[in-house]
């Protein structure tokens, strides 16, 4: 087994194990305030975090591809237009498509 | 599937069934999104459906292959998707109290316990209805997620991914995940933080890292005292100031 094949295995059982410890630990462990934030904050620093390193990491060093950038900004303009995901989605790969196909 | 004591019908049923039809096109769309950007990656159609299988829960999905593609150890990828599923666990909570799961059919409940199943289940009024909202969303946005992924996959092997605008794809759909949860503040401090830290760690740091890092700043914002929440405290200051 390849490491990413063995590494694809352990994410994907690790996952269904954090659901099924859901359903069966003790309410009162969950249930803790501060245990509830940190759960609710965590997805909202590590998404930012791939927005930031998808856009701006070129493989340990720092490159920009500017197409790829008007893209994403212009599925931002989307969402500040309270479009839903599969419109943001589309805007900007389009755009980003596009630019690189005229450039 | 049909129970014996279902017998009265529910009359909620039309209304849950179609909104989990809503949910389940976006999550066909969202799923092809994850099938593209998983082969343009470098995952294989098989090693992308076994993440929609059984990972079966797209922010870790959609992280574990952008972190798998940042290059390094795959295995980098391993703790990021882990960490954005922690989110389910807590979904657990609500869902027990309406389903009661026990012995073995825990064991296939526990696997649909996602954001969408979740919000759609807390939401019915009635026991029943809630029943019946998690496992109609459950199935139809677990069939059509697989479809999605798999149409997604063909397309992305198809086509080279950077001349349809894929490489946009994963931050972009990263962005739209994160959107909704950025109305308070202390959120939009947390997304800053996370961004600046995994940035500054990108040239110094191996692949996959700067974004298990970004965790720490959800943490420590997490367990600090929190500012809005003790306003009585604040107005207890003011009066005790003059004295």
């Amino acid at each position: 087994m390849s490491p990413l094949w063995l590494a694809i295995m352990i994410a994907a059982v690790g996952c269904y194990l954090l659901k099924l410890a859901g359903v069966s630990m003790p309410e009162s462990i969950l249930n803790h305030p501060k245990v509830q934030r940190v759960a609710q904050l965590l997805p909202i620093a590590m998404l930012s975090a791939l927005v930031a390193v998808e856009l701006f990491d070129g493989g340990g060093r720092y490159s920009l591809d500017w197409r790829t950038l008007a893209g994403v900004a212009a599925g931002v303009v989307a969402l500040l237009l309270r479009q839903g995901f599969l419109v943001v989605f589309l805007i900007a790969i389009a755009v980003t498509a596009l630019l690189r196909l005229v450039t | 599937m049909e129970e014996p004591q279902l017998i009265a019908p529910l009359p909620e049923r039309g209304a849950i069934v179609r909104a989990a039809a809503g949910i389940g096109l976006y999550a066909m769309a969202f799923g092809a999104s994850f099938g593209a950007i998983s082969i343009g990656s470098g995952l294989t159609v098989g090693q992308t459906m076994v993440l929609s299988l059984v990972m079966f829960t797209g922010a870790s999905q959609f992280a574990f292959v952008g972190v798998a593609a940042s290059g390094g150890s795959p295995f980098a990828a391993v703790p990021a998707a882990m960490l954005l599923g922690v989110r389910n666990a807590f979904y657990g909570v609500p869902i027990s109290e309406i389903l009661h799961p026990r012995g073995l059919p825990r064991l296939w409940t526990a696997h649909f316990v996602i954001d969408e199943t979740t919000a759609m289940a807390i939401t019915q009024c009635t026991p029943r209805a809630r029943r019946y909202a998690f496992w109609a969303t459950g199935l139809i946005l677990f069939s059509l997620w697989q479809l999605g992924s798999l149409a997604g996959a063909l397309v992305g092997r198809a086509v080279n991914p950077s001349d349809i605008g894929l490489d946009a794809a994963a931050p972009a759909v990263f962005l739209a995940l994160l959107w909704p949860m950025l109305r308070r503040p202390e959120a939009r401090w947390v997304a800053l933080g996370g961004a600046v830290l995994a940035l500054a760690l990108v040239p110094i740091a191996p692949p996959g890292v700067p974004v298990l890092a970004s965790a720490i700043v959800a943490l420590l914002s997490g367990l600090l005292p929190t500012r809005e929440a003790p306003e009585i405290n604040d107005v207890e200051i003011d009066d005790r100031d003059p004295i």
